[in-house]
C-alpha cells in the first residue's frame, strides 16, 4: 500500500492504495465518484474517460501512480450545475439510451473540443472511439457539433471555474 | 422534472405520501393487491388501490415506472402514458422506478412488450385518477361532474369560472368511488403521447449520478470478483487460496458452486485476490469448438425432418418439377450480448432473508430463482430495480443474482459481485449459431413456386421461424429446424431467432429476385399481392402494414433511382408485431465497405414518445449493422477465443452511418414492439446493397470476415 496525493475536480484527496490501482477503481472506490464507468479493463471501450489536465484519458488502464499533480476532471466535476456546454448538447439531441457509456462519451467530446473547437465529421470519427452498445453513435455525432456550436457562441452554460482547491482527505 | 434518485419501495412510498400530508395513491387495476399491512403503516388518509400514480396535497405528482430500464426507454415512455390521461404537466411530474412488486403485475423488459401490453391498462390507472378529481371538484362545486373539464394539473368549471388544482383536490379524491366505466382519451387530444419526450434520466446520466447497478455501495459491503470456469464443459475441482489471501484489502474467499469469490474491499484487490488464487478445473462434459458445430450443421442442413415446422403444398416436387431451382447457404456466428455494464449484483443474504439490487430484466424471476438457490420464501426477498447499463437479453437469466447470492450466504456478508469483461465474454448465453439451407423453385412461367428451408441452429430446434413471410404467398412452402444441443449456453439476443433468420431470409429474397430479373421492392410487393388474393395456410402477418412500410421506405430512399458510386440494398422484415422496412446505402472503395445512410419505415401502431422511439430505431439498425459487420465469437475446446473488445469488434463511431433517417406511419392503431423490430433487418439491406455495388453475394457473417 501506498499513499497517493491527487486533484480531482479541483478537490485535494490523500488515497492509500496499491500503486498498480488503476485510477477509475481509486475514483470509484475510494473518492466515490461513480460517474466514470467500468467496461472492459483494458482501455478499448473509453467508458472510464477521464480528463487529465486537457487530455482524455482512460482511467481503467492508468495506475493511480502515475498520476503525480495532474489535474484529473471527471463527470461529477464537468460543471457545478450540469450545464456544460457538452452536457447541454447530450441532453438537447436526447443521446442517451441507457446511459452508461455517456459519461465517458461526454468527457471525450470536451477533450476533443479543446483540440479542436470546430469538428469536422472525420475528426469525430478519429477521436470518438469510445464504444456506445447501444449504437447512439447518430446522435452522438449530432450532439458533438451540437456542443462546438455552444461552446463557440459562448452564451451557453460555461465549464465551472475552479474554485479554490479545498484540502479533503477521502473517507472511506 | 424532479428526480427521485433511488428505489423506493412501495411501502415506503406509501408512507412518504402520507408524512407529504395525506393525498391519494390512486390506480386503476390491482385493488385487491394492495396489502392491508401497507394501508396500515401507511395510515388512513391513504387511498391506494394500485401504486401507479400519486398526488399530493402540495400538487406533487409521483408516477411509478413499472418495468426495468435497460435503455429501451421505458422509464420515460411508460410514466408518459398515466400523464396524458391525468391530464398534467409532464414538465412537473416526478417519475420513480419501481421496485419488484405483484401490485405492478409483470414487470420485465423483454419481447420488446411493456409499451405492448400496459398501453391501455396504464393509461386507465391514469385516467381513473382523473376522473376521482373531477369528481372531487364536482361535489366541492355542487355542479355535475360532466360540466367539469382538466388540463395540465386543473380542474376547470368553466361555466362557473371556477378552478382547483390536483393538489388542492387530492386529499378530497381519496374518498371518492372508484369510477368502472372509463373512457380514455381520444387520440386527436393527446398532448404527451406522440411528441418528442427526453429520456427521464438525462440530467442523472449527463452528471454522472450513481443510477447504475454497479454504483451501489452498502454499509459493510464486500467488493467481490469471482474465479469463473475457463471454458464450457469445465467445473471446479479445488483451489488454494494463499497467495489471495495475502493481497492487503482482501478479506475472505468463498466458494459458492462453480466458482470461488474473492471479497475485499475495493475492486482492484478483489481483482488481484481472485487472480492469485490457484484454482484447478476439471473436465465435466464435452469441450466443444465452432468447427465442430459447423461440421453438424452441415450435415443436418441435407435432412429432411420427419416433422416440418410448417408444410403447405409439396415443396419438394415444386423444387423436383422446377424449371430452374436457386440454392443458396447462409450461416451467422455466434455473438455476445456484451452489455456495457459487466455482469454484477448486489446481495445481502443474512437471517434468512435476502436483499438484492442488481441489473436484471426479470426481477420476478430473480426472486423465484434465488428463493430456490438459498431455499428461503420468496416473501423474504427484496429486489430493486436500477437503471441498467445495457440488456439485449442478457438479462433475462438470473445467473447474476444467484451468484451474488450464493457467495453472500455463504461469506455471511453483504457483496457487490461484478465480473470483469473477460468474465463476460466466457459466461454468456450467447446468440446461437446457425445455418440455414434455402431453396426456391422458379417454374415454367418464371415463377416462384416453391420454398424450402432447413435451418439449424445451436441448442434451437426453431431455427427457421416458420409462419414468416413469404409463407402464406407460395404454393409450396416448408420449412424444416434442426437444433444442435451444445453444453455452450445460448439465450435470447435482441430479437432472438429473427437477428439471425432475418440476414437469411431477406438476402435469399433479393436473390430471387435478381434471379427473375425483378425489382427486389416490387418483387416482395407482388408476393404479398399473392398473399392477399389467393392466400395459401394461415398468414400471420399484416399484410397492410408490411406495404405501408415497403411504400414508404421506396418513397424516403428514392429507390430506383441511383447515384453514380452509391449503391442500395433492401429488407423487409416484421417482428413482434412490427413491421420495418430498411433502405441502406453503401459505397465500396477499395474492397471497404461504408455504410453512407439507411432509411427505416416503421409501423409500430401509435408511437408514445417520438424522440425514444426514433432512437430506438436507430439504435437497432447501428447495433444490428455492428455485429453483421464486426462481430464473431468462436470456441476452441470450450473455451471462447474473444475475451475482450480488443478480439471481439464492435461498431464505432468511424463505421456508423452518419445518418439513419426514420419515419414511423402515422396511426392510432395500439402500438406494438419497438426495442427489437428495427434491428432484424439491417443485415440483409446492406448484404443486398453489397451484391449492388460487388456482383458478390455474401452469405456468411460477419461481412468483414467473409468479404474477400
Amino acid at each position: 500500500m501506498a499513499s497517493y496525493s491527487l486533484t480531482v475536480n479541483n478537490k485535494k484527496y490523500t488515497v492509500d492504495v496499491l500503486p498498480d490501482t488503476p485510477l477509475l477503481w481509486v475514483l470509484r472506490d475510494e473518492l466515490n465518484l461513480v460517474g466514470t464507468k467500468f467496461g472492459c479493463g483494458i482501455a478499448q471501450c473509453g467508458a472510464c474517460t477521464v480528463l487529465m489536465n486537457d487530455n482524455a484519458i482512460r482511467s481503467c488502464s492508468y495506475p493511480v501512480s502515475a498520476v503525480g499533480i495532474n489535474k484529473i476532471t471527471t463527470i461529477e466535476g464537468l460543471s457545478e450545475n450540469g450545464d456544460h456546454p457538452v452536457q447541454q448538447a447530450w441532453d438537447e439531441a436526447d443521446v442517451p439510451q441507457c446511459g452508461y457509456c455517456q459519461a465517458g462519451q461526454v468527457m471525450a467530446t470536451v477533450a476533443l473540443l479543446k483540440r479542436k473547437p470546430h469538428p469536422t465529421d472525420e475528426d469525430i470519427n478519429a477521436a470518438m472511439t469510445n464504444i456506445c452498445r447501444c449504437a447512439t453513435y447518430v446522435r452522438i455525432r449530432k450532439a458533438v457539433h451540437l456542443a462546438a456550436e455552444k461552446t463557440n457562441s459562448g452564451t451557453n452554460g460555461k465549464p465551472s471555474t475552479s474554485s479554490a482547491a479545498k484540502d479533503h482527505k477521502a473517507t472511506f | 422534472m424532479k428526480q427521485v434518485p433511488t428505489n423506493i419501495s412501495r411501502r415506503h412510498f406509501l408512507k412518504i405520501s402520507t408524512l407529504t400530508g395525506g393525498g391519494i395513491l390512486l390506480g386503476f387495476e390491482l385493488l385487491a393487491n394492495a396489502t392491508p399491512e401497507a394501508i396500515a403503516e401507511a395510515g388512513a388518509p391513504v387511498f391506494a388501490p394500485n401504486a401507479y400514480l400519486s398526488i399530493d396535497p402540495q400538487g406533487i405528482v409521483t408516477l411509478m415506472a413499472p418495468n426495468p430500464e435497460i435503455g429501451q426507454g421505458v422509464k420515460t415512455s411508460l410514466p408518459m402514458l398515466l400523464a396524458e390521461e391525468l391530464d398534467i404537466d409532464w414538465n412537473k411530474v416526478v417519475v420513480t422506478q419501481a421496485t419488484l412488486d405483484k401490485a405492478y403485475g409483470n414487470q420485465v423488459a423483454g419481447g420488446s412488450s411493456s409499451i405492448r401490453t400496459r398501453y391501455e391498462p396504464i393509461r386507465k390507472a391514469g385516467a381513473t385518477a382523473r376522473y376521482m378529481l373531477i369528481a372531487a371538484a364536482a361535489q366541492t362545486w355542487n355542479v355535475p361532474e360532466q360540466e367539469c373539464t382538466t388540463e395540465n394539473g386543473w380542474v376547470l368549471h368553466k361555466a362557473g369560472g371556477k378552478k382547483l388544482s390536483y393538489g388542492e383536490l387530492a386529499t378530497k379524491s381519496a374518498s371518492m368511488p372508484v369510477p368502472e366505466n372509463i373512457k380514455l382519451k381520444d387520440p386527436k387530444d393527446f398532448k404527451i403521447i406522440g411528441k418528442r419526450i427526453k429520456n427521464i434520466d438525462n440530467k442523472q446520466i449527463l452528471t454522472g449520478k450513481p443510477l447504475f447497478g454497479i454504483d451501489t455501495r452498502r454499509e459493510g459491503m464486500f467488493y467481490t470478483m469471482v474465479a469463473r470456469p475457463p471454458a464450457f464443459g469445465k467445473k471446479l475441482k479445488s483451489f488454494d487460496d494463499t497467495d489471495a489471501r495475502k493481497i492487503p484489502g482482501v478479506k475472505n474467499v468463498v466458494q459458492a458452486g462453480n466458482v470461488v469469490a474473492v471479497l475485499a474491499t475495493n475492486t482492484w484487490a478483489a481483482k488481484k485476490g481472485r487472480d492469485a488464487l490457484k484454482v484447478v478445473w476439471e473436465d465435466d462434459s464435452k469441450l466443444e469448438s465452432t468447427a465442430e458445430h459447423r461440421e453438424a450443421f452441415t450435415n443436418f442442413l441435407q435432412q429432411k425432418s420427419e416433422k416440418p415446422d410448417r408444410s403447405d403444398g409439396d415443396a419438394e416436387q415444386s423444387l423436383a418439377k422446377a424449371k430452374k431451382v436457386i440454392e443458396a447457404i447462409y450461416e451467422v456466428p455466434i455473438i455476445a450480448h456484451a452489455p456495457m455494464e459487466p455482469i454484477n449484483f448486489f446481495a445481502d443474504v443474512r437471517d434468512g432473508k435476502a436483499d438484492l439490487y442488481g441489473p436484471t430484466q426479470v426481477p420476478g424471476k430473480v426472486r423465484s430463482d434465488v428463493a430456490k438457490a438459498l431455499g428461503i420464501a420468496e416473501e423474504n426477498i427484496t429486489v430493486g430495480i436500477p437503471r441498467q447499463g445495457g440488456g439485449f437479453g442478457r438479462k433475462l437469466r438470473s445467473d447474476n443474482a444467484v451468484e451474488a447470492a450464493l457467495i453472500s450466504a455463504a461469506a455471511k456478508a453483504p457483496v457487490q459481485m461484478l465480473w470483469t469483461r473477460e468474465d463476460d465474454m466466457q459466461g454468456d448465453f450467447y446468440r446461437p449459431n446457425g445455418m440455414y439451407r434455402y431453396r426456391a423453385a422458379i417454374n415454367e412461367n418464371n415463377e416462384l413456386d416453391g420454398w424450402y428451408l432447413i435451418a439449424t441452429a445451436l441448442n434451437s430446434n426453431r431455427a427457421a421461424s416458420s409462419e414468416n413471410f413469404p409463407a402464406g404467398a407460395l404454393a409450396n412452402y416448408r420449412t424444416d429446424s434442426h437444433g444442435l444441443n451444445s453444453n455452450i449456453q445460448t439465450g435470447p439476443w435482441r430479437a432472438p431467432t429473427h437477428n439471425a433468420l432475418a440476414f437469411a431470409e431477406q438476402s435469399f429474397l433479393d436473390e430471387i429476385a435478381h434471379e427473375l430479373k425483378k425489382d427486389p421492392v416490387a418483387f416482395r410487393l407482388e408476393l404479398l399481392d399473392h398473399a392477399k388474393s389467393n392466400p395459401v395456410g394461415k398468414v400471420s402477418y399484416d399484410i397492410e402494414k408490411f406495404k405501408s412500410v415497403i411504400n414508404l421506405v421506396s418513397k424516403m430512399s428514392n429507390w430506383g433511382k441511383n447515384t453514380p458510386g452509391r449503391y442500395k440494398g433492401f429488407a423487409a422484415y416484421y417482428s413482434f408485431s412490427t413491421y420495418v422496412a430498411e433502405v441502406a446505402e453503401i459505397s465500396m472503395v477499395n474492397g471497404k465497405l461504408k455504410v453512407h445512410k439507411v432509411y427505416a419505415a416503421v409501423n409500430c401502431g401509435q408511437v408514445v414518445n417520438m424522440s425514444g422511439a426514433e432512437n430506438q430505431v436507430q439504435g437497432a439498425i447501428v447495433d444490428g449493422l455492428g455485429h453483421a459487420w464486426f462481430s464473431e465469437i468462436t470456441f476452441d475446446k470450450g473455451a471462447v477465443q474473444q475475451k475482450n473488445f480488443n478480439s471481439y469488434k464492435l461498431i464505432h463511431m468511424q463505421d456508423a452511418p452518419p445518418e439513419v433517417e426514420v419515419q414511423f406511419i402515422a396511426t392510432n392503431d395500439a402500438p406494438t414492439g419497438l426495442g427489437e423490430p428495427g434491428l432484424p433487418p439491417i443485415a440483409a439491406a446492406v448484404g443486398n446493397a453489397i451484391f449492388a455495388a460487388t456482383g458478390k453475394r455474401v452469405r456468411k457473417l460477419p461481412f468483414n470476415n467473409n468479404m474477400s
